[in-house]
């Protein structure tokens, strides 16, 4: 008896392993794979018309942070990898701190209609993110040019006698990305709001707490889950942001998805650009293990 | 008579919601609610008690109509510049705050020294009997639990008048009935004035001072329980407070606060007259089941048919037909010494005193 209830068991076992394959399959193939990949050819030396050489190297992951002089041969850190870092994250702090900015507002205000107008303001914040990415970007493009509608309505009214240089700068990119990500914002935080309490807003206003203090003390902590999600959404593909940038940087302002996709293609650079890869996935990484251990640290929370 | 002085002052107030119809929410409510008083809003859902309530807190808006307290306008005050607290009906206690933090909350906000905070809150949490909690997680407690918090957290503050949306409806039934009794401790410790907003008459009748009978956005009887209970104004109010039975009835004489009426079995007694003043000819007589007994077929003042019996341990409900036609509930004791018994088809009589019979208003 006690083998036949262990041969149904291993039966059971196999046949679990056999519905979770499909799932295992893409975990195996499209996650781990290409990472694998990816951190294999960081250390391999670049090809001459790209690819690489089956020889191992650290040169791809010294390039990354350093840079030989190509005059005196002096060694020195990689500036022009180390500014672009540095205007990724820093675009992407920005881009998240604006969207929560903008977001939330907008997240209140769709929450606290009534229910069945809901759906229609949220459409109106998802129906851009139907769009194509690059059609959104150059129409943001066509408003901010030199002859663009803001541009032309500015100096028509007599604001300005000259168009502003707004295209091509790290505010395009802002602008560009703000816009982009937006709605990665606002639908976690709707989400939590629509499950707030009101009357947790109302006992907070009967217990003489002002606006601000309600926001801050009832509201905030109560739709963290939505702020924290809200938050890594935005930032994550902020950080590896490609197009956006491209189009709104005009190819002089570079983010990190830049410089890969530069490694990958003109450069001829794949180990470099795979090691690049890398960096920006533990720059991710360190960034999402800082906040949400901050973000989730202040108090303890009920689910 | 003394006289109190009104806590709160309601003239005219009225509430309608635009829509096709517009909906009255309330109708021209007008109450004086007295300093120290238990004061109940009690109607079916939908009467406007709520909604007057929280026009007091300030949730809402009147549309017309004023509302003082202590002669101050109330209505110029945004809700959390007015001295009153409310315990919601879903409790709404702060899930990310622990029972001691709640019950703080209006006294950091009011920005009283930590000092002091702490030590209203202590006293608050004895008071509700809470204080081995303090830092317990508002889930992790019971919903009679919960109920106290809520209560404290209301009470900290010492507001000057406490609103209550029924409080005990998530309640089972033994524990809203030691609910019942430590709101009513609690009001008479504290010496704030509670506005109770139910729809359980039962528990509007143990526990009020007075009680305002409400039905569609209107008030229908201001008065204590016993009057409420004993002189109905109205049929509304007669059939929405306990069960009545109504005899259709002749007005033959009015003296003072007392009809002579003759009813469908052609005999005549007295009864308390209705209150909107001298009435005559056909009215309504409101007469409890208690207040009526059974006996033999010519004893009574009305005669019929026994057409059921439901015995329910304390006393016995007999469902009479009457002559007319009309459905007569008697309720009396089961007693030990009870000599007559009668069954289903039994032709009975049925009677009550003089005096005893309420005539209500048209």
């Amino acid at each position: 008896m006690a083998d036949l209830a262990s041969v149904a068991d291993k039966q059971a076992s196999r046949r679990r392993w056999l519905l979770l394959a499909p799932a295992l399959v893409i975990l195996l193939f499209a996650a781990a794979g290409p990472l694998l990949i990816t951190v294999v050819y960081s250390f391999l030396t670049a090809g001459d018309y790209g690819g690489v050489e089956w020889q191992g190297s650290f040169q791809a992951w010294f390039n990354v942070f350093m840079q030989r002089d190509i005059f005196d041969d002096t060694l020195g850190f990689s500036d022009a990898h180390l500014s672009i870092f540095w205007r990724s994250v820093k675009l992407s702090l920005m881009t998240t701190l604006l969207c929560l900015f903008f977001g939330f507002p907008t997240a209140y205000f769709i929450a606290t209609r009534p229910r069945k107008q809901r759906d229609l303001w949220m459409l109106l914040v998802i129906i851009p993110f139907w769009t194509n990415l690059l059609i959104r970007t150059f129409a943001v493009v066509e408003l901010i040019r030199a002859e663009g509608t803001v541009n032309t309505l500015l100096v028509w009214t007599g604001i300005i006698d000259e168009p502003i240089q707004m295209l091509f700068t790290e505010f395009s990119i802002l602008l560009g990305m703000v816009y982009v990500y937006l709605p990665l914002m606002v639908l976690p935080l709707y989400a939590s709001m629509e499950r707030l309490d009101f009357s947790l807003v109302e006992a907070g206003y009967d217990l003489y707490a002002t606006r601000l203090q309600v926001l801050r003390r009832v509201i905030l902590p109560l739709v963290k889950p939505g702020v924290i999600a809200g938050s890594i959404l935005v930032f994550v593909p902020s950080l590896g942001a490609y197009v956006t940038p491209r189009v709104m940087g005009g190819g002089n302002q570079l983010m990190i998805g830049n410089l890969i996709e530069l490694q990958f293609g003109q450069g001829r650079n794949w180990p470099l650009g795979a090691a690049l890869s890398i960096t920006l996935l533990a720059i991710v990484m360190v960034a999402l293990m800082t906040y949400v251990r901050v973000a989730g640290n202040e108090e303890p929370h009920r689910v | 008579m003394v006289q109190v002085a009104t806590a709160i002052s309601v003239r005219n107030l009225r509430k309608v919601y635009a829509g096709q119809p517009p909906v009255v929410a309330l109708a021209d409510a007008s109450i004086d609610i007295r300093d120290n008083e238990f004061f109940t809003l009690l109607g079916p859902s939908g009467c406007g008690k709520t909604t007057l309530l929280r026009m007091i807190a300030g949730f809402e808006h009147p549309t017309s109509g004023t509302l003082t307290m202590h002669g101050e306008n109330l209505l110029k005050l945004p809700p959390h510049k007015r001295p009153v607290n409310t315990v919601f009906q879903s409790y709404a206690l702060f899930p990310h705050l622990s029972v001691a933090q709640n019950i703080g909350f209006g006294l950091e906000m009011l920005g009283k020294p930590k000092a002091e905070i702490k030590k209203t809150v202590a006293e608050m949490m004895a008071l509700v009997k809470m204080s081995e909690m303090a830092d317990r997680q508002t889930g992790q407690i019971s919903g009679g639990q919960q109920q106290r918090v809520a209560l404290a957290r209301a009470l900290a503050p010492k507001p000057r008048v406490l609103l209550l949306d029924e409080p005990l409806s998530a309640l089972d039934f033994k524990l809203r009935k030691n609910m019942q009794l430590e709101l009513k401790r609690l009001q008479l410790e504290t010496g704030i004035t509670f506005v109770f907003v139910t729809h359980d008459q039962e528990e509007a009748l143990t526990m009020s001072d007075r009680i305002a009978v409400m039905n569609a956005g209107e008030i229908r009887q201001i008065g204590n329980p016993r009057q409420i209970y004993d002189q109905p104004a109205e049929r509304f109010v007669a059939d929405f407070i306990g069960d009545t039975n109504f005899l259709p009835a002749d007005v033959i004489a009015t003296s003072g606060d007392t009809a002579t009426v003759r009813l469908s079995s052609g005999r005549e007694i007295t009864a308390k007259a209705a209150q909107n003043g001298a009435q005559s000819g056909k009215v309504t007589l409101a007469v409890r089941p208690e207040h009526a007994s059974i006996g033999a077929p010519e004893a009574g003042l009305l005669s019929g048919t026994l057409a059921e019996v439901v015995y329910f341990g304390t006393d016995t409900h007999y469902h009479v037909t009457l002559e007319d036609g009309i459905a007569f509930v008697v309720r009396q004791q089961n007693r030990p010494d009870a000599t007559a018994h009668f069954t289903t088809g039994d032709r009975v009589g049925v009677d009550f005193a003089p005096g005893i019979g309420q005539v209500l208003r048209d």
